[in-house]
């Protein structure tokens, strides 16, 4: 960033005597919009088609697939939709927080994007607390869900968001809690610094490091997955029983910003479980060139995210949507405990072989591979007792 | 211990019951999906494709109908108008209105079941979306046409007979319970 920063002073692009806290801040402004415009909004937008395709096909239905070739463009024009649409503001809402909350909830899901570790140099800002910064700004969004329903003056908004936030704030504890085994290990919380102390290869990763850091990824990715409402916790906007819960006296732009960061938090949930136990962007020193390496990581570090988001969509065509009770008592009686045993098992590990077992590196690769021709064998199984042949074409 | 037990099983339940969840919807993700396209990307027709004895819009060919109104008896809803007259020179049977009116029809198929040569029918068609009630009423007789009379032997007239035919295979696959169309067989004596 600063030999970015003098190189361009020196190139002579702003004047002879430009200042260098001026050059920077413009350089960020226009990093940051790029990752903005060109990134996390279209990110967003594209999940939402890919979603529903994916859904469909669970289904045995088609999904949208009218507009642009295989419907891709759908999101385009749901957003144009949701942009030409009357902005409707309730006479009895308190109208400056109603207005304010759909961009609370917008900057909640932009600022992680700040230390989003695309490739070994391709981060906006390292931070030295960087996943510690990650959950506290992606927690953020509780305030914007919170404001919601309380501005809306509205029963089912004000459920919703009280809902939201007792969600969010609950899951924040294990989630944490899984965040802490990486950090014993690696002693670092910038982001850079924790997918460097792991390696390309599976298992380098910190999912199979040892057995209690395989169950606080789980436990994480599904706290995130509760954090980010998303089912089988979406009860803050159950459509059942609270019609859309914080967002219901929304129309027009302000509720598809609720929308969109929904959407676009699947990629920051990915982002986080690919960094902290998948390895992130590492990839085999093959080429010499930086740019070429920096490329290779960059696919290397999305593939993993959108396979986790992938991941995401076929539990939310899954798995039936929980009971309240249900999702605290998985919280406090079951995650909770379970991380807490996570941590101190991790930190016994850590106390006993600093530099981790090799061997049960690869027991746990190795049973993650059985797990997995497990798995497979099972969707045979269920695929061969349907007795309809095995279509896998994407496109209909 | 008995609490322990209970939450490792409630956990053990939990995993392994997601797992198989999951391999069911990663068993139908590779399927292919039923969805038919209606009503553009389709092979042939929709109407095509229908059964049979589907009951669709009703079509009457005025060629085979012999004026005999017991499809208007018929009609629980009145929505079918048959005017016959006879003519005062020929002294036979002129059709001079035929109307079924499809905004009212309910398609319960009992107009066509005691027609005795089938020229009432369903056919497939079932697009009959409209700009106005009034166009919904079709009208068969333009102008004023012989009824039908049916003759003792064989139909022998090469413009009718094929359409009569077809009346009358309607009529037996309607008694038929099943849909398939059965194989022609001889009366029995």
């Amino acid at each position: 960033m600063e030999t970015l920063v003098h190189n361009l002073i020196a190139s002579g692009a702003f004047g002879k005597n430009a200042s260098p806290h001026l050059v920077a801040a413009i350089v960020v402004f226009i990093m940051s919009a790029v990752v903005f415009l060109g990134v996390a909004f279209p990110f967003a937008g594209i999940v939402s088609w890919a979603e529903r395709r994916v859904w469909a096909r669970i289904q045995s239905r088609v999904g949208p697939n009218r507009v642009g070739p295989q419907g891709f463009l759908q999101w385009l024009a749901d957003g144009v939709k949701h942009v030409c649409k009357e902005d409707i503001i309730p006479d009895e809402s308190d109208a400056p927080l109603f207005k304010m909350a759909p961009y609370l909830v917008m900057l909640a899901f932009t600022l992680p994007w700040a230390v989003m570790p695309f490739s070994s140099s391709l981060i906006l800002a390292d931070l030295n607390v960087g996943i510690l910064y990650m959950t506290s700004v992606t927690a953020l969004t509780v305030v914007g869900v919170l404001m919601a329903g309380w501005a809306s003056n509205d029963k089912w908004s004000l459920i919703g968001g009280i809902r939201s936030a007792a969600q969010i704030v609950s899951y924040e504890i294990p989630a944490g809690l899984s965040i802490f085994p990486v950090v014993l290990m690696t002693g670092t919380l910038s982001m850079q610094g924790i997918i460097r102390a792991q390696g390309w290869a599976p298992q380098h990763w910190f999912l199979f490091a040892n057995p209690f850091t395989f169950v606080a990824a789980n436990i994480l990715y599904i706290s995130a997955l509760a954090e980010g409402n998303r089912t089988p916790f979406d009860l803050p906007e159950a459509e059942s029983e609270l019609v859309a819960g914080f967002a219901t006296e929304y129309s027009g732009m302000r509720y598809l910003f609720f929308f969109m960061a929904e959407w676009g938090n699947l990629f920051i949930i990915g982002a986080i479980i690919a960094t902290l136990f998948l390895g992130g962007w590492q990839f085999p020193h093959i080429i010499k060139s930086v740019v070429a390496m920096n490329i290779l990581e960059a696919i290397t570090f999305n593939v993993k995210v959108l396979f986790l988001v992938f991941v995401s969509m076929w539990i939310r065509a899954t798995l039936p949507r929980v009971r309240i009770d249900q999702l605290m008592t998985l919280c406090w009686k079951y995650f909770v405990p379970i991380s807490f045993v996570n941590m101190i098992g991790t930190a016994v590990w850590v106390a006993i072989w600093p530099d981790g077992n090799s061997l049960m590196r690869y027991l746990m690769l190795a049973a993650a591979i059985a797990l997995a021709a497990v798995f497979t064998q099972r969707v045979i199984y269920y695929l061969r007792r349907s007795r309809m042949e095995v279509y896998f074409n994407p496109t209909i | 211990m008995s609490a322990v037990s209970e939450y490792v099983g409630n956990i053990k339940e939990a995993v392994t019951s997601i797992f198989e969840g999951m391999a069911v919807t990663a068993s139908h993700f590779m399927r292919k999906p039923y969805t038919v396209q209606y009503p553009d990307r389709m092979p042939v027709r929709v109407q095509d494709t229908l059964p049979f004895r589907y009951r669709g819009i009703l079509e009457v060919d005025l060629e085979i109908c012999t004026g005999c109104l017991a499809c208007e008896r018929a009609c629980p809803i009145d929505c079918i108008v048959i005017v016959v007259d006879k003519d005062p020179l020929t002294r036979q049977m002129l059709l001079s209105q035929f109307d079924i009116d499809i905004a009212k029809c309910m398609y319960c198929g009992l107009c066509s079941e005691p027609c005795p040569t089938g020229s009432i029918h369903h056919t497939t068609e079932f697009e009959g979306a409209d700009y106005s009630l009034e166009s919904l009423i079709r009208r068969f007789v333009k102008d004023p046409v012989m009824a039908y009379k049916p003759k003792k032997g064989p139909e022998t007239d090469p413009q009718i007979a094929p359409i009569l035919n077809r009346g009358m295979t309607y009529l037996d696959q309607w008694a038929q319970p099943g849909g398939e169309k059965p194989p022609a067989e001889e009366e029995p004596a």
